[in-house]
């Protein structure tokens, strides 16, 4: 099986965000592998050892930087990697196209990985645009995946506790989600033979990709600061038992 | 006139107050404004559409199977079809469980851009205003394009009404085979927590509950407000509640009016999931918890001491 992974480099979730313009961050900060994405390359790793035969390639789309999050999947199971490389900030369509050029470019994918969404822009629809231009079947929060021969079983979450189970038709794009798996840290070994794994990097023009009619644009960047005044409830529990009541019923007015 | 579809979620039959509020969010603009039906739609139903400021409700009259109706895919499809016929300038549709799974379908078949759990939009510039990096920056994204989609945080406007005359009409789709993709079964769990994004009150607890037995004092005090049940990571790990309930940056992200934080110290990680609710009350023993420097109220003291008597008093 041909099995791609799309990966994204993205801050830590637990970076200092600095905006500078008011448009752009500063990228000074600590970028790793989107964390569903660990998710993604994961299970690609155990479909590999199930299927005889079978490559995993991870995707992405990035600066030149974003080599390390290549080798980070490439520590967790990837064989290769492919780095569309661009400065620009791409919108989903256009990252999506380039995703699916670069795919086309190198072969012929049975089976297509994302991660559910990327904790930095947190556009949740690559995957669908993905699916889309490949007309593949999409599914995406997947909890648990079954290949067979030519159809791949999908658990997917809906949050509120929902399930639903699909059968999707090979090949197919899937959205990983936290339920489908555990991401194991890589051992030192895994690190170091992830190192001499290839990477193919390759630029945006070189992939002709055909803009999309339509676009969308960063116009700006604000932190999101908390403009709250902690006020204090003090007194016996009892009393501020009371006074948190008083509080729901008369200010927020959520109890009657 | 430009024309704004707006992808209607119902309960029970009734019109649920978060898909009002993205209607009242439409209704800002100077469009037509179209309810998108997938389910279904009762006199009743079509009045109160009416009364939020849609002027023409669409039955899209989507096949009662529920292999159909439950596949997303097929919801998508039909939301697809529909803005074609149409010629809808603008889609909206709320950033819910079921949204997140359809919306940015649509946007896909279409082809055309679309920004997902929107805190407000500008109709006239097509900006949308939405949280990234775990809810540490707010970012205006504009849209251009035939069709632009947006799907809205639940909760982000409160409803107000803005009476329209309403006609019905019905749109059958092209139930077109969906290629590739067959619902085999759905699991509606218990129904419990489906209303966490959308609920007025959250009472979530974290750590400090020590152990799933404990969590009853949440449930409890969430039964007589009437609120729904989060918590953090921790608590989901530790497995004293199910993932449905977790609240964050990889959980659910909520806008309810009262957020009661108990035993959470306020991770940025769980903050990206709470931080837009309109107040934050938290119960921490420790005053230099990082909550308790970001809320509305903060009460010191030993949840274990507190819950039970907001259980006794309410
Ligand atoms: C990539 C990534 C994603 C993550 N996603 C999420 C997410 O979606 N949601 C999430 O919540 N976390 C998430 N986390 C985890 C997050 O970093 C924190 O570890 C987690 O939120 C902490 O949970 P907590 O507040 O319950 O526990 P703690 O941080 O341990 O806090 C427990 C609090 O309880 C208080 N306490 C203890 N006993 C009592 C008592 N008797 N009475 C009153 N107060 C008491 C303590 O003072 C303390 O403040 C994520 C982490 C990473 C790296």
């Amino acid at each position: 099986m041909q099995i791609y992974v799309c990966v994204k480099h993205v801050p830590d979730s637990a970076a200092n965000i600095h905006i500078l313009d008011g448009i752009r961050i500063d990228e000074k900060v600590a970028f790793l592998l989107n964390p569903y994405d660990e998710h993604a390359v994961t299970e690609a790793a155990a479909l590999k050892k199930k299927v005889q035969d079978s490559e995993i390639i991870a995707v992405c789309l990035g600066k030149p930087d974003a080599q390390k999050t290549i080798r980070s999947a490439m520590a967790m199971g990837a064989d290769r990697g492919i780095l569309v490389e661009t400065d620009e900030a791409c919108d989903s369509m256009t990252t999506a196209r380039a995703l699916h050029a670069a795919i086309v470019q190198d072969g012929s994918a049975d089976i297509i990985f994302t991660g559910k969404e990327s904790i930095d822009s947190e556009g949740m629809q690559t995957q669908f645009r993905i699916g889309a231009l490949f007309s593949f079947p999409v599914v995406t929060n997947a909890a648990s995946l079954d290949i067979s021969s030519e159809t791949a079983v999908v658990t997917c979450e809906l949050s509120g506790g929902r399930t639903r189970s699909f059968e999707l038709a090979l090949p197919c794009v899937v959205g990983a989600g936290r339920g489908l798996n555990t991401p194991g840290y890589p051992t030192f070994p895994d690190v170091v033979k992830a190192r001499k794994k290839p990477i193919k990097t390759v630029s945006m023009d070189s992939l002709s990709i055909t803009p999309a009619a339509g676009f969308a644009k960063t116009v700006s960047l604000t932190p999101l600061v908390q403009k709250r005044h902690p006020k204090k409830i003090t007194g016996t529990p009892a009393d501020q038992a009371k006074e948190i009541i008083r509080i729901l019923r008369q200010e927020a007015k959520v109890l009657a | 006139m430009k024309k704004t579809g707006i992808l209607i979620e119902m309960e029970k039959k009734r019109v649920k107050d978060t898909t009002l509020g993205m209607i009242t969010l439409a209704a800002r603009a100077d469009t037509d404004l179209y309810a998108l039906v997938l389910d279904g739609v009762d006199d009743p139903a079509c009045e109160i559409l009416a009364q939020y400021g849609i002027t023409t409700v669409v039955d899209l009259g989507l096949s009662s199977a529920p292999e159909i109706r439950l596949n997303p895919a097929a919801r998508a499809d039909a939301v697809t079809q529909a803005a074609q016929k149409l010629q809808l300038d603008v889609i909206f549709g709320l950033s819910s469980a079921d949204g997140k799974d359809i919306i940015p379908r649509v946007a896909a078949l279409l082809d055309v851009p679309l920004v997902m759990d929107c805190l407000d939009v500008d109709l006239e510039k097509n900006i949308a205003r939405t949280s990234q990096y775990s809810g540490k920056v707010l970012a205006d994204i504009q849209l251009t394009g035939d069709v632009v989609i947006f799907g809205i945080r639940p909760n982000a406007v409160q409803p107000v009404p803005s009476p329209a005359q309403a006609k019905k009409i019905k749109m059958a789709s092209d139930s077109a085979a969906l290629p590739g993709s067959a619902l085999l079964s759905w699991d509606d769990g218990d129904g419990a927590q489906a209303g966490l994004a959308e609920a007025d009150i959250i009472i979530a607890g974290g750590r400090g509950l020590k152990n799933s037995d404990n969590f009853s004092l949440i449930f409890d005090c969430a039964k007589k407000m009437h609120a729904a049940v989060g918590a953090s990571r921790v608590a989901v790990d530790e497995g004293w509640v199910p993932y449905a309930f977790q609240v964050g940056q990889t959980g659910e992200k909520v806008s309810p009016q009262v957020y009661i934080a108990c035993g959470i110290s306020g991770s940025i990680q769980h903050f990206a999931g709470m931080k837009t609710a309109r107040m934050i009350i938290a119960v921490n023993k420790d005053e230099n918890a990082a909550i308790m420097a970001n809320c509305d109220y903060h009460v010191q003291g030993d949840l274990f001491e507190i819950l039970p008597e907001l259980i006794r008093q309410l």
